[in-house]
């Protein structure tokens, strides 16, 4: 984990000149980027650049999979071959990305109104093209933003992030020397009032730091993520009458 | 496809008994079922041990084999840990490649484990372009409830349990040792779900399949080093602060198996 010789705080600052509170910069949304998917979103998080796709509500295949009661979400996450500045990725699906898929669909689970359409599945596609660290909190606000695109109803929004340590500091948003070298990492996902719908964790963290993470993770969510989420609905589907109201 | 029928149902009964201070097998909300560890019971592996906690029986297997090092850290040994559902521990299981779950229990051992560094992947170098590769293998012969924290005692005691093998001209001499692996720190961890807002410890496999979500914590004496969300239910951030705690508290209960 901890790798000598690599300075990742240097004069209170981060090795990318960020404080410790800071969010990666750039940081947008747009939605409806694909013109086949029935919704899609892009985010640029950093280097990140995330493209999400969803379609469906539509036939369960195979159908033995078929919910008389409900919805059920397929989600698959995965990142391009040429994601990486080091070698060239293998494409297709590998341990680390059937977890991100799994604990990605259990989080939107949550949030979908999946009752409202029993006997469909409802496909979300996620691909991360350029990584930077916190691809899977990145990933699934990618998906929500897509699901919005879709006009699947959902019963609240959620937004992803990490929190983790480096040189001891507790840092918001890890970027990737922070999360290929930092001591720990901790990426959350919650929803506006504050449900954790995702946590992992790893690293070695006090009881105190766990905390910090919630907490922050939290406020970045509500004050940051949330927020831009909106702004990227309003910009696709706010009518010009809506935009100046706002105003 | 009555599975939610029954779910809904058994999340309704286990509710209606939590509501009353009870769980369907009498435990009290934070007990663990009987435990027990038995080290040593593969006399063809570095290290193994079988760990069971109630009705769920995973046996940990350590082999060695001599391996080319990741480019990205050509000193450092490998350490992979997987894991087989065999079909044998539950009529939920199925023969095939590991699933989505199987991957994510033998990745959130490997999580602890790694992170509170257990063991000193240095010590695993033998020369340039070679280095010692921890396996680790944990096979589920029994399913009925709470995998990761048997998994987590199978794992840990056949650590501590595993024997160095001996390595001559960058060969492993089979059935030669030189003394144990060392082991500088001691992963226990402990999984709760949740039931509306019940948070309970070790479930059955009733009360996991009932539940709307769960959550796994492993510690050392002082760290937090592995959590893992899952289900589609949510936790408050007071829930997960109060499980880090009793986590903590469960600890010395656990090292006792782990002696």
């Amino acid at each position: 984990m901890k790798k000598e010789g690599i300075e990742l705080i240097k004069n209170g600052k981060r090795i990318d000149g960020r404080g410790f509170e800071d969010i990666r910069k750039p940081f947008r949304i747009k939605l409806g980027v694909l013109k086949n998917a029935n919704g899609s979103a892009y985010v640029e998080w950093g280097k990140n650049k995330i493209v999400a796709g969803v379609f469906g509500p539509r036939e369960v295949l195979p159908r033995h999979l078929e919910n008389p009661h409900k919805a059920i979400i397929k989600c698959q996450y995965s990142m391009s071959t040429f994601s990486s500045l080091e070698e060239h990725g293998r494409a297709g699906p590998n341990r680390r990305s059937i977890e991100l898929s799994k604990v990605i669909r259990e989080a939107l689970e949550n949030i979908v109104l999946l009752e409202h359409y029993p006997r469909t599945m409802i496909e979300v596609f996620i691909t991360v093209l350029q990584a930077e660290g916190g691809t899977r909190v990145a990933s699934f606000t990618a998906a929500v933003g897509a699901l919005i695109d879709a006009g699947i109803p959902m019963r609240t929004i959620a937004g992803g992030i990490a929190v983790g340590k480096v040189d001891g500091t507790m840092v918001v948003d890890l970027g990737k020397e922070e999360d290929n070298y930092g001591e720990a990492d901790v990426p959350m996902v919650f929803t506006k009032e504050g449900d954790i719908l995702l946590l992992q964790m790893d690293g070695m963290l006090t009881k105190d730091e766990v905390e910090y993470a919630l907490t922050k993770g939290y406020e970045k969510v509500k004050d940051i993520i949330l927020p831009e989420l909106r702004k990227a609905v309003e910009e696709k589907y706010a009518g010009e009458i809506v935009k100046k109201l706002e105003l | 496809m009555g599975v939610d029928v029954i779910k809904n149902l058994k999340r309704k009964y286990l509710l209606d008994l939590l509501k009353k201070n009870e769980r369907i097998d009498g435990r009290d909300f934070h007990s663990f079922r009987e435990i027990e560890v038995v080290p040593n019971v593969i006399d063809t592996a570095e290290g193994s041990a079988l760990a069971r906690i109630g009705e769920t029986q995973v046996l940990a297997g350590i082999k060695f084999e001599i391996v080319e090092p990741f480019s990205s850290d050509p000193e450092l040994g490998v350490f992979i840990t997987n894991s087989e559902f065999l079909p044998l521990a539950s009529s939920l299981f199925e023969p095939g490649p590991p699933d989505e779950n199987s991957i994510e229990f033998a990745r959130v051992v490997d999580r602890g484990l790694r992170s509170a560094e257990v063991v000193d992947l240095n010590s695993f170098f033998i020369e340039e372009g070679k280095v010692l590769g921890l396996f680790l293998d944990l096979y589920v012969l029994d399913y009925g409830g709470n995998l990761f924290d048997t998994g987590y005692l199978a794992a840990m005691s056949a650590l501590l349990n595993t024997k160095m093998p001996k390595v001559e001209d960058g060969k492993i001499i089979r059935g030669e040792y030189k003394g144990n692996l060392d082991i500088k720190r001691v992963v226990t961890s402990t999984t709760f779900v949740k039931v509306d807002e019940y948070m309970i410890v070790d479930p059955l496999l009733s009360e996991e399949l009932a539940a709307d979500s769960r959550l796994t914590i492993a510690v050392t004496d002082e760290f937090v080093v592995a959590m893992q969300k899952g289900g589609s239910g949510g936790f408050k951030k007071s829930d997960v602060l109060k499980m880090v705690d009793i986590t903590f508290d469960k600890r010395k209960e656990i090292m006792k198996y782990l002696r």
